[in-house]
């Protein structure tokens, strides 16, 4: 796999496992980079994330330039885009985690907290749960990943959602439009399943 | 299905070596950390857990470079745990590659560390991890370095304070049953996951395989954590999702 591949760094702490797993699904040409001129010269572009929400945007709209990039280049030029956790949370409209934060608002919808009725629902959302996949859904498979979550991303319009998992209630897995791909759960931390749609995302022609 | 329970095998890490303490004072050698961890990856282990626990200040960098070389060939969560004192610290952790960090001392020393960590890289990366003793009465008392130092802190109150304060899991183990392979203390863990909104992982005393069921139907643990039952071969990853989904709970196949 020769493509170019722009797996940004603005600081997320799972940065280095989405490097690791890109590589080991095959991929040779990644530069892990904080330059818009990278992301506007890739052809694959894969924004990770962990933690708080308010956090991972300001730290990713502190990189002068980055926005525009991204809309330009996942937007307007149709590169193909994976978000990963935090990184897919980003695409909502907004995020209410410590006050309200507005995201990229690629996909509409908000990132709230997961907040079951009963306290046998644990929360973080946090082990191995199901990934459901929703009609033609583009890379998606059946199957267990690895989900560590406190909030989650409420979608607006459904056919946007991919994917769904249940934990107390119904929580989007996957959400997908055009060419962007956004996954809920650590495809770097869902061993064969996860590497296996790393390995398509690779190769995906959206 | 719904959220699986995890199975989690715990290697504890000197020098950046896997030793297995026995009763936490005899140890051990049983391998290189990244190798033993791969074999867990391949194996289907629904997580990983490092516990550093290298005694001199000189070796302590070890497990990074143990960290940063397991995340390069493993693809499962990775908690580490062991001598986390500050947010600096758990900040190097998590960028070697761990997920998870677990803090014990100094979250007894100073319970605001939990905190100022969660508020920094989220709370789904902040283990509060609690050695505990019963102290006769129908309670529990905080124990720190391995289970020898009494604090007279009481382990359940110690245990919701640090959820408040943003743990996003709690590693509970008792310091009674560690070593034993008698079972968990299913009292300890029942009455902290009673009493917490967030996952709590059972740990301490496993000898055999019912007793990763009881941790989970009589404990009401989210995960179970385990050590010399799948190092020494006795009982493999798949051994133990089979027990759990014989138990009716659900588990990875």
């Amino acid at each position: 796999m020769t493509d170019a591949i722009a797996l940004i760094d603005y600081g997320a702490g799972n940065l280095h496992s989405v490097h690791n797993a890109l590589k080991a699904a095959g991929a040779t040409g990644i530069s892990i980079t904080s330059h818009p001129d990278a992301v506007a010269g890739a052809d694959r572009i894969v924004l990770p994330g962990v933690g708080a929400f308010g956090a991972c945007r300001d730290a990713l709209m502190a990189i002068d330039g980055m926005a525009d990039a991204l809309e330009q280049r996942v937007r307007h030029e149709g590169a193909p885009f994976l978000g990963i956790c935090v990184g897919m949370q980003l695409l909502a409209d907004t995020g209410v985690e410590h006050g309200t934060h507005q995201g990229l608002g690629w996909i509409g919808g908000t990132v709230r907290a997961i907040e079951p009725d009963t306290t046998d629902i644990k929360v973080p959302h946090m082990g191995w749960n199901d990934v459901q996949v929703r009609g033609d859904a583009p890379l998606l498979e059946h199957g267990e990943a690895y989900y560590l979550h406190g909030y989650h991303f409420d979608v607006a319009d459904a056919d946007d959602i991919a994917a769904t998992t249940h934990h107390g209630e119904t929580l989007v897995a996957a959400v997908a439009r055009d060419n962007i791909f956004g996954v809920q759960f650590h495809p770097e931390k869902s061993q064969r399943y996860g590497l296996e749609l790393l390995e398509r995302f690779l190769t995906w022609m959206p | 299905m719904t959220l699986r329970i995890r199975v989690i095998p715990c290697l504890d890490v000197a020098n950046g070596r896997v030793v297995k303490g026995v009763n936490f004072v005899d140890l051990q050698d049983a391998g290189d950390p990244v190798e033993q961890a791969q074999a867990y990856d391949v194996a289907g282990a629904d997580e990983l857990c490092f516990l550093d626990i290298t005694a001199s200040h000189e070796a302590r960098g070890t497990i990074l470079d143990v960290v940063k070389r397991t995340a390069e060939v493993c693809f499962m969560p990775l908690t580490v745990g062991g001598g986390v004192s500050s947010a600096r610290h758990a900040r190097a952790l998590l960028l070697a590659g761990a997920d998870k960090v677990a803090i014990n001392s100094a979250a007894v020393a100073r319970p605001e560390l939990v905190g100022e960590i969660a508020q920094k890289f989220g709370s789904q990366c902040v283990v509060a991890s609690i050695d505990a003793r019963s102290d006769g009465q129908g309670g529990w008392e905080i124990f720190t370095h391995g289970g020898r130092t009494p604090t007279g802190i009481d382990a359940v109150g110690h245990a919701m304070r640090l959820a408040e304060l943003g743990a996003g899991e709690l590693l509970v183990t008792s310091m009674d049953r560690d070593g034993t392979r008698d079972g968990y203390d299913l009292d300890l863990i029942r009455t902290i996951a009673g009493r917490v909104s967030v996952p709590v992982v059972a740990s301490g005393g496993v000898g055999n395989l019912r007793h990763l069921v009881d941790g989970v139907k009589e404990g009401h643990a989210s995960a179970v954590l385990a050590a010399s039952i799948f190092h020494f071969g006795e009982h493999s990853i798949a051994d133990a999702h089979k027990a759990l989904r014989d138990a009716g709970l659900p588990a990875r196949r």
